[in-house]
């Protein structure tokens, strides 16, 4: 469970108390030069190839054959494999604690125009979901206020540090619900009539808004002095085409509705959710927007739908020629984005389009295409190190490297196994 | 028009699928993963009328047998599911903390297309539970897929023992406590409600007893006790009759039940959910509790935050009869998944997972003499996965119940529905990404009471 060295640095350095359960980690985090030796490197964009990755200065600075520099700690890595970290293009994960007690529950701000609110200001870096996040190989994600028209500014966060600015990664969208037409539930009893009606209500609401936005952007170009208004403020790059608004759109017409306001409006973008994408294939291939797509493990998106339809949806959109992202759309089982990546590859995405999925194809969507997703020299260290697969159930994350950052593999989930497996006092008084 | 086509069609289906209905069924030349004698390479399993005939190598059958060629394939037990909500069209009688004389047999809904996404995923027999609004809730149901048939009776596993649902913690508290104003609002008081439900059912029986003792006597001029379901019902648990299925998450409260069982003479006893099962692990152990809990399921209300996703492990390895269970229409067609997470998380055996979701769960529910393994005798209830069931690429190809294909990959419809609302022309999609899906145990509670909160659970 624990690796030895973590154990004497702990002893070493640390007058923390084993019992404690505040603590998310016992070891600490590490920074410094790596040596990664004779590894399987999976580098995602060149191929695979067996040899040693070295990291310096938080990045990675040579693959393949290294020249092991005298200060740099070594990692034995024989017979295990190296892939870049994974990327979750979707989560709350830092905004919601425990999701039944209200006050725990930071992702949806009242109001349905909030484009200003930041999900970076309210991740909470000591959240206990974090740890248990990343020992599943997942170090970077994409963390997003939820609910409403606008519900906020989503951030890209590494899952190592300590305050906001030290997680940041480096990549923000605005967030918008686009306008739905369908049941919000289950329990959603209004007519058909009655939810296109309100749907194009909101289509109003919205168009309104982005007229307004423009004019702001306008104004504020000419350099006239405006009226104190941060929602429409937060508005301004993404008019300028500068900040990506990230769209959630999951019914078949929604999307279509999404793709024609993005071309009218000529805005970058980027979709999200597309549950539905499967029947809208080659309008989203043609429109040539990127999808951010999961969870696989849910429901059908319709009771008349094949029963896989949500496990293969992902592969039937990035075989038609989209550009597709994997979230898990999760809080504190952020840590299933292997599998769900697994089940998408299984039900025909392939295992290689969905390992972009999680690394390059998101690290190119939020722009850093050069700095994150791939095992390459000069990109941040965003490294795992694995004893397989890293989509396959059994395998073991054996190291984790984030931003350089040598972080232990250690969460309140191994700390709890590492008391209980072997409970003292068992039975006795 | 051709709508309506499709309904008149689906109207035929049941007749063609008569479902009590067992099957002869020679599967060739598998991987078949018994359950309880190993792995057996190049295998044949023989199904005759609905039975487990003979299991080996090149076994023949009459021609009349359907042959399927199972090369390259993996045979396993049909999944069992210990906590599921399928099939079932009502889940909560929150009206009282004890409703022990409800039943959802009573509500069985053999058309439910979540019957059949669960043999999708290799799933043969389910726990229909009732929901865990109160401390003693009502009578569940072992349900057979038998997917096709329009009848209730013939979706119920016959034979099957009796059980009932319990539940501890903050759902009963949150419902009568919470929101109504009734014992109990906290856990000391959820302890005093089954002290006395029990101790009422005790004075029943004795009544029972004393009137039928002193019938003989001439004198005796008495009345039989007023006839009551729900102390009837109880009077079953403390006979032994029924076996306990106790939603319930934190380590004390499970101490709790544990003590009063013990003092009212309940064994029969398996914990669901049971969260915190991991940190008194070897008390249920002691006891001969099982435990059925969630793979990786915490965090979505606070007595879940201090979970481990290692509870499967560390209860297998301090000696509890475990299973991995779904609780979810959703989670329940993957449960080969979820217990494929107990390797991730604390690295179990191949056979030690998949006992997880086959031969442990049967036991719990009392049936592990009939279905859970591959084994002579056995129900003819397979499922066949075109990889092994463990690994997270793998997809089922078919399930068969009593000899019977009732899903198959090759042969599948878009639409499976057996019962459409005739005044949609279409199903409707919604948004399940806005969904919040765990514990379903409070379906219908969030309706009847709190109109609706997306943490219900």
């Amino acid at each position: 469970m624990k690796i030895l060295q973590y154990i004497l640095i702990f002893f070493a350095t640390s007058p923390l108390v084993f019992s404690s359960l505040s603590a998310q980690q016992i070891g600490k985090n590490i920074k410094g030069s790596f040596v990664l030796q004779n590894a399987t490197i999976h580098t995602v964009t060149k191929g695979n190839l067996t040899g040693s990755v070295l990291i310096e200065d938080g990045r990675i600075s040579a693959v393949g054959a290294v020249t092991t520099p005298s200060s740099a700690h070594i990692v034995d890595c024989s017979g295990l494999h190296i892939y870049p970290g994974l990327i979750d293009g979707g989560t709350t994960l830092g905004l919601t604690e425990v999701s039944s007690v209200s006050l725990t529950d930071d992702s949806d701000e009242i109001g349905d125009f909030t484009p200003h609110v930041q999900s970076l200001t309210a991740v909470n870096p000591n959240s206990v979901a974090i740890p248990v996040t990343r020992v599943n190989g997942i170090t970077t994600v994409i963390t997003k206020p939820t609910g409403g028209l606008f519900p906020g500014t989503a951030s890209l966060i590494n899952l190592v540090g300590y305050t906001p600015d030290q997680m940041y990664a480096g990549f923000k969208a605005v967030m918008l619900n686009f306008p739905s037409s369908s049941k919000r539930n289950r329990w959603d009893r209004r007519s058909k009539e009655d939810r296109k009606k309100e749907g194009g209500k909101a289509v109003k609401k919205l168009n309104d808004i982005w007229k307004k936005a423009k004019l702001h952007a306008d104004l504020i170009s000419k350099g006239q002095k405006t009226e104190y208004n941060p929602d429409l403020d937060a508005l301004v790059s993404v008019v300028r085409g500068q900040t990506p608004l990230m769209i959630e759109a999951n019914k078949k017409d929604d999307i279509l509705a999404a793709i024609k306001w993005v071309r009218k409006n000529k805005v970058k973008a980027i979709l999200s959710g597309c549950s539905e994408g499967f029947r809208v294939v080659d309008s989203l291939a043609a429109a040539g927007l990127p999808v951010i797509t999961g969870p696989m493990m849910t429901m059908p998106p319709r009771g008349s739908d094949r029963y896989d339809r949500a496990y293969s949806n992902a592969g039937i959109m990035s075989n038609g020629g989209v550009k597709v992202v994997i979230r898990s759309n999760q809080s504190e089982n952020v840590r299933n984005l292997p599998f769900e990546a697994g089940f998408a590859a299984a039900y025909g995405m392939g295992k290689e389009e969905a390992l972009k999925a999680v690394t390059i194809n998101a690290a190119e969507v939020f722009g850093l295409g050069d700095q994150l997703g791939s095992i390459e020299v000069g990109k941040v260290a965003n490294i795992i190190v694995t004893d397989g697969d890293p989509f396959e159930t059994k395998t073991q994350v054996k190291h984790i490297f984030i931003n350089g950052w040598q972080v232990p593999t250690e969460s309140r989930h191994t700390l709890l196994y590492d008391e209980f497996i072997e409970r003292s006092p068992g039975l006795d008084k | 028009m051709k709508f309506i086509i499709k309904i008149f069609i689906l109207l035929f289906i049941p007749i063609s699928l008569s479902a009590q209905e067992s099957g002869n069924i020679l599967i060739k030349n598998g991987t078949v993963l018994t359950i309880t004698n190993g792995v057996l390479k190049n295998t044949d399993v023989l199904i005759q009328n609905g039975k487990i005939q003979q299991i080996g190598p090149n076994l023949r059958a009459s021609s009349n047998t359907k042959t399927i060629d199972a090369t390259g394939q993996y045979v396993m037990p049909g999944i069992i599911d210990a906590h599921s909500h399928i099939g079932i069209d009502a889940v909560n009688e929150a009206t009282n903390p004890v409703t022990a004389e409800v039943n959802v047999g009573d509500a069985i809904n053999p058309m439910a297309v979540s019957i059949y996404r669960a043999l999708a995923g290799g799933v043969s027999v389910s726990h229909a539970m009732h929901g865990s609004a109160n401390a003693i809730g009502g009578q569940c149901e072992t349900i057979k897929h038998r997917y096709g048939t329009w009848d209730p009776e013939e979706i119920r596993m016959k034979g099957a023992p009796r059980t009932i649902k319990f539940a501890l913690g903050e759902n009963p508290m949150r419902v009568h406590g919470e929101r109504r104003g009734l014992q109990p609002k906290t856990r000391m008081g959820v302890e005093q409600i089954f002290r006395s439900a029990f101790s009422e059912a005790k004075r029943y029986m004795d009544a029972q007893k004393m009137h039928k003792q002193s019938m003989g006597n001439k004198s005796y001029k008495g009345i039989a006790p007023k006839y009551n379901e729900r102390l009837e019902v109880l009077a079953d648990i403390l006979r032994g009759e029924i076996i306990v299925h106790c939603h319930s998450y934190r380590a004390d409260e499970i101490y709790m039940l544990l003590q009063v069982l013990e003092d009212f003479g309940i064994t029969k006893i398996c914990f669901q959910h049971v969260n915190e099962g991991f940190k008194v692990a070897p008390e249920l152990a002691a006891y001969g509790a099982g435990a059925s809990v969630f793979a990786d399921w915490w965090a979505y209300k606070f007595e879940v935050y201090y979970s481990t996703a290692y509870n499967a492990t560390i209860l297998t390895r301090n000696g509890v009869l475990t299973s991995i269970n779904s609780d979810s229409g959703e989670l329940i067609r993957h449960l080969y998944h979820e217990a494929a997470k107990t390797q991730r998380y604390g690295g179990l055996s191949d056979n030690e997972a998949l006992k997880l979701i086959t031969i442990n769960p049967a036991k719990q529910l009392g049936i592990g003499n009939r279905v859970g393994s591959l084994e002579v005798g056995k129900d003819g209830d397979v499922a066949i996965f075109s990889a092994h069931p463990l690994s997270v690429y793998t997809i089922p190809q078919m399930t068969i119940v009593d000899g019977i294909i009732r899903f198959d990959v090759e042969n599948d419809d878009n639409d499976m529905r057996l019962a459409i609302d005739p005044e949609e022309e279409m199903s409707s999609f919604f948004d399940h990404q806005n969904e919040k899906n765990h514990d379903k145990c409070m379906e219908g509670v969030a309706e009847q009471l709190f109109q609706f909160s997306a943490h219900n659970h």
